[in-house]
């Protein structure tokens, strides 16, 4: 069986699945049809390029980042460069498409989940583009970390909701996103915004992100005729790392997700969930979960808001599972590390979750050797993390 | 299926419908406001003539519930209770009461035990039924295979917009009772119902052919509601929320909450009995 066929039934192996209240079985079912019907249809898919190209500014460059190779004595290591995407990163693959779809649904009215803000503001931004009503449902500790945020996406026209209940994070904004679609199933299109989720999300937002991974292999066939010797991406909930990771997925490349290890794996303090977590069923689907002895599901840490999650998309499970693609986790001192270099060697400011990625190639790309070349997708740009970075430094030097 | 003895959640509607009543459901979270006086509780709204007594086991996410019973599972959470100490606390008042017990808890809980160690372990504390409300018919061959071998009543959830050929399957397979869910919405108080909560109930009675009972739940807390709700043909009605309201704003002590709660049981119990 090629990889590339799952989803079968809307599970992975045994992971992904509908584990919802019955009320969103009509919603997930009259989606996933119309998603389908979307697929294969020439004008939808015809649109969905013409604002990929225009509006998001795809394809994005894979770029030879020479000096970090040369510093990191090792192999050619190239960056997939989604930060150049309008918004600053992948995330408005995802919310195009899914916008897109919801409009020829007929819904009038979109709702998000947003943990920093990136889904969010992509997801304003669509619906701005496409004349869709929006609210985007933010925890009110996120809310209050990423005041501009929250501003920027009122400036987009998108009504943001606070919420306060649980631990006022990401996981909190997807229950009461999904509270809002379970009473307004019969108008409201849920655009979630990444590779989790009751089918069909998961293989729903893959596909959109899926881009990433067919440029990359026409890319690389472009400048080193060949496929590379490995590809990184980050893992949160799995977006970018699903999207560039699907066309590789039959081939013989070596793929690793890197995982956010917070202040390390023995800290608990971190959010690499398949790294350190175990089985269980969140926002409807069987996947690896941060959780306790009894099933509560646990708080989590990462530097990197983007990647501080308890669950992860249920693909990415199964290719653990399978032992397809290796989950490995980088501390938020490498990442900041990682952030800098790259900053320094190449004049680009990364963003704090792909900077977990980087620091995993440059730890493997001697390894790999001067031969070799590695792919890291660079999922966003990192000008909303410079105070975090900034503060994250003082206070090192000053505990030193 | 034929079972070797009756289900006390069948006998109990049985005996209520030779008695032209129907079923009162309370609902409780363990562990709210505490471990001990959630037994009170419970013992309270049994006093006050509660048919069967829903116990909810507290989960950190809970999606189908609104803002009534997350911060009463918030709060039971953090003064730790567990599924284990959740299931003591049935164990008790299955000790003073024959009153049928279901639990109600988010499958992630049921699936870290263990499914069927859950159901088994939930049997021992006598505990007859499990309702998980993010647990559909699809997914739900391991549950469902489960509560078979221990004799729990497996009871699933249909909505307004199920449609009619999945409401058939679904309610082949209910145990105990089917839990017809009144809105588009989650848990929580209502000062008012629409008409397609009152078509649903017409909709699902005529589709179960009496197969199974027919309860509904989701911001029930008034008589009147109850009635037009039983009128439609609902044969038990499910309240939770506006008994966690009574315990959230009791100000005078443990003794006046009680007695609220013992009243609102009683009140709602007299809308059940059709000659009352």
């Amino acid at each position: 069986m090629r990889l590339k066929h799952y989803p079968i039934d809307g599970k992975f192996g045994r992971f992904g699945g509908r584990y919802v209240p019955e009320t969103l079985i009509p919603a997930l079912e009259e989606l996933e049809k119309a998603y389908m019907d979307a697929r294969e249809d020439k004008d939808f898919r015809r649109e969905l390029d013409y604002y990929l190209k225009h509006y998001a500014g795809r394809p994005t460059q894979l770029y030879h980042a020479k000096n970090l190779s040369n510093a990191m004595g090792g192999a050619s290591i190239y960056l997939k460069r989604e930060d150049l995407l309008h918004g600053g990163a992948h995330k408005i693959n995802n919310t195009i498409g899914q916008a897109l779809l919801a409009k020829r649904m007929g819904k009038e009215r979109v709702i998000a989940e947003t943990g920093a803000g990136q889904h969010g503001v992509a997801t304003a931004m669509a619906c701005a583009a496409l004349g869709l009503r929006c609210e985007i449902y933010m925890g009110a500790k996120d809310a209050e970390r990423q005041r501009l945020n929250v501003f920027r996406m009122e400036l987009l026209g998108a009504k943001v909701n606070r919420v306060d209940s649980g631990s006022q994070t990401l996981k909190d904004a997807i229950n009461e996103a999904l509270r809002d679609w379970i009473t307004n199933v019969q108008n409201t299109y849920y655009l979630l915004g990444s590779v989790v989720g009751p089918h069909p999300y998961p293989m729903m937002v893959r596909d959109f992100q899926s881009i990433i991974g067919k440029e990359i292999r026409k890319q690389c066939m472009n400048i080193l005729g060949n496929m590379p010797d490995a590809i990184v991406a980050c893992v949160g909930g799995g977006s970018n790392a699903m999207g560039t990771f699907y066309e590789f997925l039959d081939s013989k490349v070596d793929l690793y997700g890197v995982e956010a290890g917070g202040h390390g794996l023995a800290s608990n303090e971190h959010s690499a969930t398949l790294c350190a977590g175990s089985e269980g069923v969140l926002h409807g689907m069987l996947t690896y979960l941060l959780q306790d002895e009894y099933g509560q599901i646990m708080d989590t840490h990462s530097i990197a808001a983007g990647l501080d999650y308890p669950g992860v998309g249920p693909e990415h499970a199964y290719l653990k599972s399978i032992d397809r693609v290796k989950y490995v986790s980088a501390t938020d001192d490498e990442a900041i590390d990682a952030f800098m270099s790259l900053a320094k060697h190449e004049g680009i400011i990364p963003a704090l979750e792909p900077a977990h990625a980087l620091a995993y190639t440059m730890k493997i790309a001697r390894e790999y050797g001067k031969d070799a070349s590695i792919v890291v997708t660079v999922s966003g740009r990192g000008d909303k993390d410079v105070d975090v970075v900034q503060r994250y430094l003082a206070e090192r030097s000053s505990t030193q | 299926m034929s079972r070797k003895k009756e289900n006390p959640i069948d006998r109990r509607f049985r005996e209520l419908m030779a008695r032209e009543e129907h079923a009162l459901i309370g609902y409780i979270v363990a562990g709210y406001p505490d471990e001990h006086v959630s037994v009170d509780v419970a013992q309270a709204m049994i006093d006050g003539g509660v048919d069967i007594l829903e116990i909810g086991i507290p989960f950190s996410d809970p999606i189908a519930d609104g803002p009534t019973i997350q911060r009463a599972s918030y709060t039971a959470l953090s003064k730790g209770i567990t599924p284990n100490k959740a299931l003591e606390i049935a164990r008790s008042i299955r000790g003073t009461s024959d009153v049928p017990l279901v639990t109600m808890t988010y499958y992630n809980i049921v699936y870290r035990a263990g499914i069927e160690r859950f159901v088994s372990m939930a049997k021992d504390h006598g505990i007859d039924g499990l309702i998980v409300p993010d647990l559909t018919y699809d997914e739900a061959d391991d549950a469902i295979r489960a509560s078979h071998i221990h004799d729990m009543d497996l009871i699933f959830l249909v909505a307004p917009n199920t449609s009619d050929e999945r409401l058939n399957r679904v309610a082949n397979v209910s145990k105990g009772f089917l839990y017809l869910v009144s809105v588009y919405g989650t848990t929580g108080e209502r000062d008012k119902f629409y008409d397609y909560t009152l078509d649903a109930i017409r909709r699902v009675k005529g589709l179960i052919m009496g197969r199974v009972p027919l309860a509904v739940g989701f911001g029930i807390s008034r008589k009147e509601h109850a009635r037009v709700m039983m009128d439609a043909g609902a044969d038990a009605i499910v309240v939770g929320s506006a008994f966690i309201n009574i315990i959230e704003k009791s100000k005078d002590g443990k003794e006046s909450m009680l007695i609220g709660i013992r009243q609102l049981a009683y009140e709602l119990k007299q809308a059940t009995r059709r000659f009352a």
